[in-house]
């Protein structure tokens, strides 16, 4: 991990998109302590779509909520949904490219397969298909959902990575001195498939957050009223012409943080992982 | 003497895609002793590493030692041991250091680590101890500043300080028997003598067996107690090393020798041995080497048994016969 951080900080995009990155973690952590609560946020009295100004430096919407405080708890979704999406999918990916790599044969050609085919399906639609029945699907369900189906690349990295690192003779002297068959896979294996799997990571954060904000913008993601970026667009499309901050910020926030996540994933891929996995 | 490794009949064999079996290693007999060193010398493809992996059952998948072969360890029948048994005497009871130290280190733990991690393998001990016994068997292995060093990363080391570190995993469990397979193939020459300095200092001290796999007859030189010649997957020469250098009787090893240049003696042209080794596909009927052999004859079209050449000197070629 510090390494990853090291590595990202050699390129100017890679030290702009952790910087911008930090600086978004912070905000969501403690940016809606500071901001009005826009749960509890109906004031009748305050005009509803006023334009950015002192009080409101993002503007309010048609329920007269400040922008920026839904923003800034948007981050808070956002950020955790993507969070926890990866970590799932990347403990899925790890594992089932580890032991489909590992044990090869019959076991690998049927992971593989099963991969092949999860991939000939767009996963948009994937989870539009599933989403679609439920009357509601609450926010674990969701995480658990884009997880599910965001380890198949990974995998597949991992996968190759095994397979290449099996033959590696350090693997060979490891089992030859009796290590035995898990701390093969876990320290010898795993271990030096890090830089490929942060690198997956990084790049796979970005996706989800567009993933997210796409399903959300269309009803499907997180639901209202809590605060998230696709939906916040969803709520403004009918007021774009008169109060077009509405949409634009959240807009910029999500343009920003996935520009963000790719140009620390493409710093690290080019520190960890020169040939381009 | 105590007999620490007895081979004997060692035949691996892999599939062909014909559904056929072909053996780079048939019909390899051997034996080793407490303190001893033996050398197996042979050219590249002949089969001698994949004999050692037989050794700890590390043959790669799609090739299996065959049935009637024996690989006795003490008491201990390596081929019917099954899972944890057979961890248990890989690095415990032999220990194995490979050719190219670069790349049999894993690059991503501190050599400390890595000893640390041989040294838990096979025996309880905290996490504090180990690492004290990973400094100590470094400074055995004689790398200056032991201690500092155990947090070095693989890449921070030379190529040799690297092979004293791999020596170091070996020995961590202390093993009977120590293989070394081609140990300074990828090393300076100046580097090679220090590291089968270390080797050999090793052996005294521990008492150790090793088994030296090298195609280079200079190293056996001062190194080896005696010296098994490999071609074609079988043993065709077998002697102490002082014999074999003196009276070289198989037209291989005859050969070996004319294709190295000596310090002593009249300057003359090197004699390669002409042609290559076969294939394990396409071994000849008979003698194996009859095809690169200036002196085959009529009986060379038969294959020819281990014959003995002198006290504990045997090679497998009829010629054996006639001088005999």
């Amino acid at each position: 991990m510090a390494a990853g951080f090291r590595a990202a900080r050699r390129t100017p995009g890679g030290r702009a998109g952790l910087a911008f990155l930090f600086f978004l973690v912070l905000l969501a952590l403690f940016g809606p302590l500071l901001l009005p609560d826009p749960f509890h946020q109906f004031d009748l009295l305050e005009a509803s779509n006023t334009a950015p100004g002192p009080d409101h430096p993002f503007g309010t919407d048609q329920l007269s909520r400040d922008v920026l405080s839904r923003v800034v708890s948007g981050a808070r979704i956002s950020l955790a949904v993507a969070a926890l999406a990866v970590a799932l999918s990347v403990t899925l990916g790890a594992g089932i490219g580890l032991v489909a790599g590992y044990w090869g044969g019959p076991v690998d050609a049927t992971l593989m397969r099963l991969v092949d085919g999860a991939l000939a399906i767009p996963r948009l639609f994937l989870l539009l298909l599933v989403l679609s029945v439920p009357e509601r699907v609450p926010l674990f369900a969701l995480i658990l959902l884009i997880g599910a189906t965001g380890w198949f690349t990974t995998g597949r990295v991992v996968r190759a990575e095994t397979l290449r690192l099996r033959e590696e003779t350090f693997v060979r002297a490891a089992e030859a001195l009796g290590a035995s068959r898990r701390r093969i896979i876990f320290r010898h294996l795993l271990v030096n498939t890090a830089g490929p799997l942060l690198v997956a990571a990084t790049l796979g954060v970005g996706d989800v957050i567009l993933l997210e904000a796409g399903l959300s913008y269309l009803g499907l993601g997180v639901q209202p009223p809590t605060p998230s970026w696709g939906g916040m667009i969803m709520d403004a499309r009918p007021v774009l012409e008169a109060a077009p901050w509405v949409g634009i910020f959240p807009g910029l926030a999500i343009t920003l943080t996935v520009l963000a996540t790719n140009l620390v994933g493409d710093a690290l891929r080019e520190a960890l992982d020169p040939r381009g996995a | 003497m105590t007999r620490v490794l007895d081979v004997r009949d060692l035949r691996v064999s892999f599939p062909t895609s014909a559904g056929r079996r072909f053996h780079p290693v048939d019909g390899v007999s051997f034996t080793l002793d407490r303190g001893e060193t033996l050398a197996l010398v042979g050219e590249s493809g002949c089969g001698k590493s994949l004999t050692s992996l037989a050794l700890v059952r590390l043959v790669p998948a799609p090739g299996r030692v065959d049935a009637g072969s024996t690989i006795r360890l003490g008491d201990t029948d390596v081929l019917a041991l099954e899972g944890e048994a057979l961890r248990r005497i890989r690095g415990k009871r032999i220990g194995m250091i490979f050719q190219d130290p670069m790349t049999s280190l894993n690059p991503v733990f501190t050599v400390g680590d890595q000893i640390a991690e041989g040294v838990r393998a096979h025996a309880r001990m905290s996490r504090a101890d180990a690492r004290e016994r990973a400094r100590a068997l470094l400074q055995e292995v004689g790398i200056p500043d032991p201690a500092g060093r155990l947090d070095a990363y693989p890449h921070q080391l030379s190529g040799g300080m690297r092979q004293r570190v791999m020596i170091a995993i070996a020995l961590a469990a202390e093993p009977e028997i120590l293989v070394a397979d081609e140990p300074t193939t990828a090393l300076d020459v100046t580097v090679q003598a220090q590291i089968l300095e270390v080797l050999d200092e090793l052996r005294r001290r521990r008492g150790m067996a090793v088994l030296l796999i090298t195609h280079d007859l200079g190293i056996v030189a001062g190194r080896a107690d005696r010296v098994a010649v490999m071609y074609a997957g079988q043993i065709v020469e077998e002697a102490p090393t002082l014999e074999l250098f003196e009276h070289p009787s198989h037209p291989y090893t005859q050969g070996l020798f004319a294709s190295v240049p000596r310090i002593t003696g009249p300057v003359t042209r090197l004699t390669p041995i002409g042609g290559t080794v076969p294939p394990p596909t396409a071994w000849p009927s008979g003698c194996r080497f009859r095809p690169r052999c200036p002196q085959a004859f009529e009986k060379s079209e038969r294959p020819p048994e281990l014959l003995p050449v002198g006290p504990a000197h045997r090679m497998r070629c009829w010629l054996a016969e006639r001088s005999g």
